[in-house]
């Protein structure tokens, strides 16, 4: 079965529905905690939310500098796949894996709720069965969503096919970027995720993981996960995936 | 080695959206202060180096400010020394 490492700090919360969605979705969920360098034979690694180290600083960045992310760094150097998801987006923007920041949410309150998003392209590890094309209903939780980059950025975002996911009315049209509820947290283009020039990390702020079966009100993300297991397990078949010294076959 | 303590001051980047300053400015009117306005909200962490000389010190807090304290896709810093 196919390894997918769930990066654990002090203070993550959502990485037990990562782990499970992860089981649902056929994968083996392997928990890493952050003082360990290794990342024990995992195919994919997942960043999941929470408040890492409490947010001190900046969210994300302190986790940055964990022994367990300069190990998932040099996993997606050798196009190994990552996505973050929450904080876990923060964390992987302040590494720089991916373009972007991301502010306090433009009305400054922690925001929890069900938003939607639209999914820009299904060619990726992280799309690719998430079809067909509807705006997906997942739900957010957090204070430092809203997503920013200059505009050279942005065109450059745009014009590379570089957005992954947007905020979207229910009938699917893109939300405003400020003063509409649809974009719940300001972000800049209503981006909600973003994916890497090399097509191997991406990251976004809603949370997917939490999605996964009616039960929980939506499945909707559940896409999104089977498609990163399905493409670790691809990438571990055809000898894509990268391992790193020291770390457990 | 000697100790120098140094401040880091970090604020956003001009242009970047500072929707903390922007509360803080939305409240004045509550205070009924006029004419006050641009607030920007930003952080101050202060700090002690040991470093042979003050030069070694400085250069050793700018890293921490431009790897860690700052973000400078987002917010501009300056070291000052301090007493």
């Amino acid at each position: 079965m196919t390894r997918i490492g769930v990066v654990i700090f002090p203070g993550s919360n959502r990485d037990r529905d990562t782990l499970r969605a992860i089981e649902l979705a056929g994968g083996e969920a392997v928990p890493l905690w952050h003082e360990t360098a290794s990342l024990e034979g995992s195919a994919a690694i997942v960043v999941p939310g929470g408040f890492a180290y409490g947010d001190y600083l900046r969210a994300g960045v302190i986790a940055r500098f964990s022994p367990v992310m300069r190990a998932v760094g040099a996993f997606a150097e050798r196009d190994g796949l990552v996505l973050g998801i929450c904080n876990g987006f923060q964390v992987i923007a302040e590494a720089g894996l991916v373009p972007g920041a991301l502010l306090r949410n433009r009305g400054l309150r922690f925001l929890g709720r069900d938003v939607h998003i639209a999914i820009e392209r299904f060619d990726t590890p992280f799309t690719m069965l998430a079809g067909p094309r509807r705006p997906l209903r997942v739900p957010i939780a957090h204070g430092e969503g809203c997503y920013f980059a200059d505009d050279v950025t942005l065109d450059a975002l745009e014009r590379d096919g570089q957005v992954l996911f947007r905020y979207v009315h229910d009938d699917g049209s893109v939300a405003g970027e400020a003063g509409d509820p649809d974009n719940p947290n300001g972000s800049l283009r209503a981006i909600a995720g973003v994916i890497n020039a090399a097509g191997n990390v991406a990251g976004l702020m809603p949370h997917p993981e939490c999605a996964v079966e009616a039960l929980l009100g939506s499945d909707d993300g559940f896409g999104i996960i089977r498609s990163l297991v399905e493409s670790a397990g691809a990438a571990e078949r055809e000898g894509r995936a990268p391992r790193l010294a020291g770390s457990a076959a | 080695m000697s100790e120098f303590r140094f401040a880091v001051n970090v604020l956003p980047k001009p242009g970047i959206l500072d929707p903390q300053g922007r509360a803080v400015e939305g409240s004045l009117g509550h205070l009924g202060i006029a004419g006050v306005s641009a607030v920007r909200v930003g952080r101050r962490v202060e700090l002690t180096v040991e470093a042979p000389d003050e030069g070694a010190a400085a250069a050793i807090a700018e890293r921490l400010a431009s790897e860690l304290l700052a973000n400078p896709l987002i917010e501009a810093h300056g070291v000052e020394r301090i007493a």
